[in-house]
C-alpha cells in the first residue's frame, strides 16, 4: 500500500475536507487508474489515551475498510482541531486495471467540540454516501448529537457490564438509525448453526417441542448469550418470564411456548475470547443438540444418535468481528429487532 | 458589463433595465450572472442535451421532485452593509438558483446561441407562476441563523454579527416550494433552499426520479430498492453522482443503491478557467450566452417580487432561528409534502 499524508494543526473540518478532495484529484491526476472507493463513511469517536487499541482494529479490517474513517480522538484540555489524512491505495502493478483509494482521517479534538461532534464530521464525510458511527469507549452525548448524519450505529452491548443498560441503549438508537451489535453478531455461526439442524422437514417438528435452551457464555459476554435467547423466544413465540437467579452463578427463565413450557438457563463459563462457548437445546428424549466452541470451529453433539462432529469454520472469532460488523452496514437483519425487544424483557 | 444585484426588485430591475436600454443596444449589455461561467453549471447543458440517457426521463413522467441547495458553512463575512439590504431570497434565490433551476428545466434550444438559449430560459421562467403575496406562507419560508457551532467552535447569531441590526429581519436562511407549468413539468415540485452558516458548504442539484411501478425482488435483509437520484454537485466537489440499485452479492436477491460518480477534478486534468474568466472574456467576444437578457432578469424578479412584499409586509410575526451550524430550521420541512424530506446536507 502506498499513502499520501496531508496534516495540519488548528485545523478546520473544511480545511480538511478541502485537503482530501485536493489529495485525491492530485492522485487521479498522476495515475488515472486509481479511483476513490465510494460504499461507507465510518466515524469513530475514541478516548485519546485508547486510539491505539482502536487504530490497530481498524487496520486489521482488510477488504472491509470502509471508503472514508474518521477517526475523532478526544483528548481532555484540547481546545484546537488537529488532524491528519491519508489516503492509501495499491497502483496496479502492470499498469492494466483499477485501484481503489481509501481515505484515513484522525482528527483530535477537545471534549467541547465534542459537544457539536455533528459540525465536526458533517464536513468531512462524503454526503452521498451512507454513514456508520461507533463510539467504543462510552460519549453517548457525542452519538446523540450526530443522530441526525448517521444511517448506522455500530455497538456493542457486551461492552456495558450491565446487558439491561445495553439493551434499553440499543433499543432507544434503533429508533434513530439502524443498528449493528457486535454482540450480536457474535452469535451468528450459533444461530446459523441452530436453524440449520431444524431446517431438514423431518426436524422442523421439534422446534415446537424444545424444552430447555442452556447457553453458555464468557462471563463479559452475557448480552449475546441474552440476545440469542431472544432471537429464540422472538422466532418460536416464546414468552418468556425475566431472567432469575438460578443454582450456580447463572440465570434462570422460564418461557411460556405454544405446546408447553421451556426452561432458558444462562450459564457464564471461563474463555479467554468473548462470545459463546456453548449451546444446548433440548427436545427431551427426542433429540438434543449441544454447540461447543471448539479448534477450527464449533463442536456438535447430537443425542439420541450421539453423533458428534464439527462445524468446520462456524466461528469467525473476535478478530473478524469487526469487519463483519462494517459489512452489515450495508446489509439490513430484519430479525435483530425482535430479537433485541425479547432479550430485553428477559433482562427485566 | 453589470454586476449582480440587478435591481432591488422588479420595478427597480424594470427601470435599470429601461435606463439602459435609452443608452445601450441590448446586445451591447452584459448582465453577470458569475454562476453561469461555473463548468459545471454549463455541464448540465452538457447531460441533458448531450447525453440519450437522461433527456427521455427528463419530465414529469419520471420525476418525482427536484431540490436545489446553495449552503454556506460562513456567516456573512463583514459584509453586513450589503447583506442587510439583500437577504438571502435577493443573494442567491434570485439569480444564482433560478438559473439553475431555468437550465436544469429549459427545452432544448435549437442551437446553443446567446439568444436561441435565452428565449428558451425566458420561456420556462414564465412557466413558474409567482404565488400570490396572500399564498407565500404556505410556499416560502425564511429564517435567521442563531448562536450555534460549526466546526466545533463556537459562532454568533446574525443579528450578534457587527454591523447587523439587533432587532434586523433581514433572512439569512430561505426555501421555496416552485412549480413550473408547463407540458413537461406539471405537477413536479421544485424545492429550492439557501443559507448562511449551515452545517457544510454544498451547492448541488437532485433529481430524484419515481420510485419503480412494480417491484419483484424482495427488500428483506437489505437496504431496499430506492429511487433513482442524479446529483449534480456545484461546489465544492464538481461532478455527477447517479444512484443506482444493484444486488449485494450473495445467494438472495437482495437490493441495496451504490453510486455511479464523476467528477470534474479528477476527469480532466486541465483545470477550469475561473468564472469570471470566462464570462470576461466571452463579453469581450461579444457572446452573450451565459449572461442574463433584460425580459429574462424581470422574469426571474418576477417569481421573487410577491415573496418580498409578503415578507416586507410581516412585520409582526418572529423571524425563525435556526442555530449556526445546523441544517437550517426544522420547519423547512413542513414545505416538502407527499412524504417527502430535504436531502441531507
Amino acid at each position: 500500500m502506498t499513502e499520501d499524508v496531508w496534516s495540519a494543526q488548528d485545523t478546520t473540518p473544511d480545511d480538511i475536507e478541502s485537503a482530501l478532495r485536493e489529495m485525491l484529484r492530485e492522485r487521479h491526476a498522476a495515475n488515472q487508474a486509481l479511483a476513490p472507493a465510494r460504499v461507507l463513511n465510518f466515524v469513530v469517536v475514541v478516548d485519546r489515551d485508547w486510539k491505539g487499541e482502536i487504530s490497530n482494529r481498524l487496520q486489521r479490517l482488510g477488504r472491509y475498510n470502509a471508503s472514508r474513517t474518521v477517526l475523532c480522538a478526544v483528548e481532555e484540555g484540547r481546545q484546537k482541531l488537529d488532524a491528519r489524512a491519508v489516503m492509501r491505495y495499491e497502483e496496479p502493478a502492470d499498469g492494466s486495471g483499477l485501484g481503489v483509494m481509501l481515505e484515513e482521517v484522525e482528527i483530535d479534538l477537545g471534549p467541547e467540540q465534542l459537544e457539536r461532534l455533528d459540525t465536526v464530521i458533517d464536513p468531512v464525510i462524503v454526503s452521498e454516501l451512507p454513514t456508520m458511527l461507533w463510539s467504543p469507549h462510552g460519549y453517548d452525548e457525542a452519538v446523540r448529537v450526530a443522530l441526525d448524519l448517521v444511517d448506522v450505529i455500530l455497538l456493542d452491548s457486551d461492552d456495558l457490564a450491565d446487558p439491561p443498560e445495553a439493551f434499553a441503549r440499543a433499543t432507544e438508537l434503533l429508533r434513530s438509525a439502524y443498528v449493528v451489535d457486535l454482540a450480536w453478531l457474535r452469535t451468528t455461526p450459533w444461530r446459523e448453526r441452530l436453524a440449520a439442524s431444524f431446517d431438514p422437514p423431518k426436524r422442523r417438528a421439534a422446534l415446537q417441542r424444545i424444552a430447555n435452551l442452556m447457553v453458555r457464555h464468557q462471563p463479559a459476554s452475557a448480552a449475546s448469550a441474552t440476545l440469542l435467547a431472544g432471537w429464540l423466544c422472538s422466532r418460536l413465540r416464546w414468552d418468556a418470564e425475566p431472567l432469575g437467579s438460578g443454582n450456580g452463578a447463572g440465570l434462570r427463565s422460564v418461557a411460556d411456548a405454544p405446546e408447553h413450557d421451556v426452561e432458558i438457563e444462562l450459564e457464564p463459563v471461563e474463555q479467554e475470547v468473548p462470545g459463546l462457548v456453548g449451546v444446548t437445546v433440548g427436545c427431551g428424549d427426542v433429540f438434543s443438540l449441544s454447540l461447543d466452541r471448539g479448534p477450527g470451529g464449533l463442536r456438535a453433539h447430537e443425542l439420541p444418535s450421539d453423533r458428534t462432529w464439527r462445524v468446520l469454520g462456524a466461528s469467525r472469532g473476535e478478530a473478524g468481528i469487526l469487519g463483519e460488523g462494517v459489512r452489515q452496514a450495508l446489509l439490513r437483519d430484519p430479525t435483530y429487532g425482535p430479537a433485541l425487544a425479547a432479550a430485553r424483557r428477559l433482562s427485566g | 458589463m453589470i454586476e449582480k444585484p440587478f435591481g432591488y426588485d422588479l420595478a427597480s430591475a424594470r427601470k435599470l433595465n429601461s435606463d439602459l436600454l435609452e443608452v445601450f443596444d441590448e446586445s451591447q449589455i452584459f448582465r453577470i450572472d458569475h454562476y453561469l461561467g461555473k463548468e459545471t453549471v454549463q455541464n448540465l447543458l452538457a447531460l441533458r442535451f448531450a447525453n440519450a440517457l437522461f433527456e427521455p426521463v427528463w419530465n414529469r413522467n419520471y420525476v418525482d421532485s427536484v431540490q436545489i441547495t446553495a449552503a454556506e458553512d460562513i456567516g456573512i463575512e463583514g459584509r453586513a452593509g450589503y447583506y442587510e439590504g439583500a437577504g438571502a431570497l435577493r443573494d442567491l434565490v434570485q439569480n444564482h438558483m433560478l438559473q439553475l433551476l431555468a437550465l436544469l428545466t429549459i427545452e432544448p434550444p435549437a442551437s446553443f446561441e446567446a439568444n436561441r438559449l435565452r428565449d428558451e430560459k425566458v420561456k420556462v421562467l414564465e412557466a413558474i407562476v409567482p404565488p400570490r403575496v396572500r399564498d407565500v406562507r404556505s410556499m416560502a419560508l425564511r429564517a435567521q441563523y442563531g448562536p450555534g457551532v460549526v466546526g466545533g467552535e463556537r459562532v454568533p447569531g446574525y443579528r450578534q454579527e457587527e454591523g447587523v441590526a439587533p432587532d434586523s429581519r433581514t433572512e439569512t436562511y430561505a426555501a421555496l416550494r416552485l412549480e413550473v407549468s408547463n407540458w413537461r413539468w406539471a405537477g413536479v415540485p421544485f424545492y429550492l433552499r439557501t443559507g448562511k452558516r449551515l452545517s457544510r458548504k454544498v451547492t448541488d442539484i437532485a433529481v430524484t426520479l419515481k420510485p419503480v411501478p412494480h417491484l419483484a425482488l424482495q427488500t428483506s435483509g437489505s437496504v431496499g430498492v430506492q429511487p433513482n437520484e442524479i446529483i449534480l454537485t456545484v461546489q465544492p466537489d464538481e461532478g455527477v453522482s447517479v444512484s443506482l440499485g444493484a444486488k449485494i452479492p450473495g445467494s438472495r436477491m437482495r437490493i441495496r443503491p451504490v453510486i455511479m460518480e464523476f467528477r470534474y477534478g479528477t476527469s480532466f486534468m486541465s483545470e477550469s478557467p475561473e468564472a469570471y474568466e470566462r464570462l470576461i472574456l466571452d463579453a469581450m467576444r461579444g457572446d452573450a450566452t451565459l449572461f442574463t437578457r433584460n425580459d429574462e432578469i424581470e422574469a426571474l424578479w418576477g417569481i421573487i417580487d410577491p415573496i418580498l412584499t409578503a415578507w416586507q409586509e410581516d412585520r409582526n410575526s418572529p423571524i425563525r432561528e435556526y442555530p449556526a451550524g445546523s441544517a437550517g430550521p426544522a420547519a423547512a420541512e413542513a414545505l416538502l409534502d407527499g412524504g417527502r424530506k430535504w436531502r441531507r446536507l
